[in-house]
């Protein structure tokens, strides 16, 4: 019973493991915006295909391992296109990436930019940090490098 | 009291010194440009002032290796047929940084005007200052200019369409409408929008 038990365990946890990556529309990262489970959260919209984007990954990610438990949420937002889901799932698995992967499918891109930050021009990669308890906000539009998040995230707390 | 007053304050203040108008560098609609003097694929200069009897030009910051752009390709060889004849050609310029991507070097440049048969211009923005002087930031970035008196005017600024992946199911399609109204002396009625893009690969500094 218990080797059934713990081979049920094993199962689901490595299927936990394995994320899930919803394909949402503008109105769920609206929601992501307005949350505020976690006192600061980190939004990057990045795609497979965008070389500068892939390569600030790692720098997000030690984010989640740097960070206190609950007080940074991370959300990575791919913009490739829906049809590309399942690039998208090899390439997180590949990285072993264990931030929050999202797949924004809302093509009408000049409807919602601004809603991020008005001045962004729709470059990626940009990057935002939120104080949900403040609203203080920082948005970066290019590539990341080593220590800037930290840095953000300190001038963010303030 | 005291707190509210030196905050309202404080507000009014930062409203009065961004009054709507954004700091960041490059032309905004209606401004007037300055002309320039860029290396086409045939290795010719081009000045715009070489459009002589143009009503205006489509100018499209673009490049070769950019999902988008190549998305667009169709699209953007498809303006020029339709409006050159009637007074706007399509210009395009390449301001990537050939070290950080190789795939928009001169060469790669030359091969890919003659392998999708452009029939308009594709020049190479090798210091970037052009981009820069119109605010360019990802691919591709439209910039409909009129000619206005000698001088050429930004009379939309953005997108191509509202939709890269598929060009039958664009139903804002902001460039042909900001060239049909200007070929009908009408006002813009979109002048602005944004798209989501690569962002030019700008030389390190």
């Amino acid at each position: 019973m218990t080797r059934i038990l713990a081979l049920f365990l094993l199962v689901t946890t490595s299927a936990l493991a394995q994320q899930e990556i919803s394909i949402v529309k503008f109105n769920t990262v609206q929601k992501l915006l307005d949350d505020k489970s976690a006192p600061i959260q980190i939004i990057n919209f990045w795609a497979t295909w965008c070389a500068p984007c892939v390569k600030e990954l790692p720098l997000i990610e030690a984010i989640n391992e740097q960070s206190a438990e609950e007080e940074v949420k991370v959300t990575l937002i791919s913009l490739d296109f829906a049809d590309k889901i399942d690039k998208v799932k090899s390439f997180v698995k590949l990285k072993k990436i264990k931030s929050t992967v999202v797949l924004l499918d809302d093509i009408d891109y000049n409807s919602w930019i601004d809603k991020i930050d008005k001045e962004w021009s729709g470059a990626i990669p940009a990057t935002l940090l939120l104080n949900t308890k403040t609203g203080k906000r920082k948005f970066i539009e290019k590539e990341l490098v080593d220590g800037e998040l930290q840095t953000l995230i300190k001038e963010i707390k303030e | 009291m005291k707190n509210s007053i030196v905050k309202i304050i404080l507000l009014l203040v930062t409203c009065f010194l961004v009054n709507g108008k954004s700091f960041k560098p490059g032309y905004d609609v209606g401004d007037t440009i300055t002309d320039f003097k860029l290396k086409n694929v045939d290795g010719k200069n081009i000045s715009l002032a070489d459009f002589e009897t143009a009503k205006g030009v489509i100018l499209i910051f673009d490049c070769n290796t950019c999902p988008y752009s190549k998305a667009y390709n169709d699209r953007i060889i498809s303006l020029d047929k339709k409006y050159s004849s009637q007074g706007f050609p399509v210009v395009a310029i390449n301001a990537n940084d050939p070290q950080i991507s190789p795939g928009d070097s001169f060469n790669e440049m030359v091969e890919h005007a003659k392998k999708n048969k452009y029939s308009f211009p594709y020049l190479v923005d090798e210091n970037q200052s052009v981009a820069k002087a119109f605010g360019a930031s990802n691919t591709p970035h439209v910039f409909v200019l009129v000619k206005h008196e000698q001088a050429f005017k930004v009379a939309y600024i953005g997108a191509i369409d509202n939709n890269v992946r598929d060009a039958s199911s664009a139903d804002k399609k902001y460039v042909e409408d900001a060239v049909d109204a200007l070929l009908q002396n009408k006002p813009v009625t979109t002048s602005k929008t944004k798209a989501i893009g690569c962002g030019i690969k700008w030389k390190n500094s």
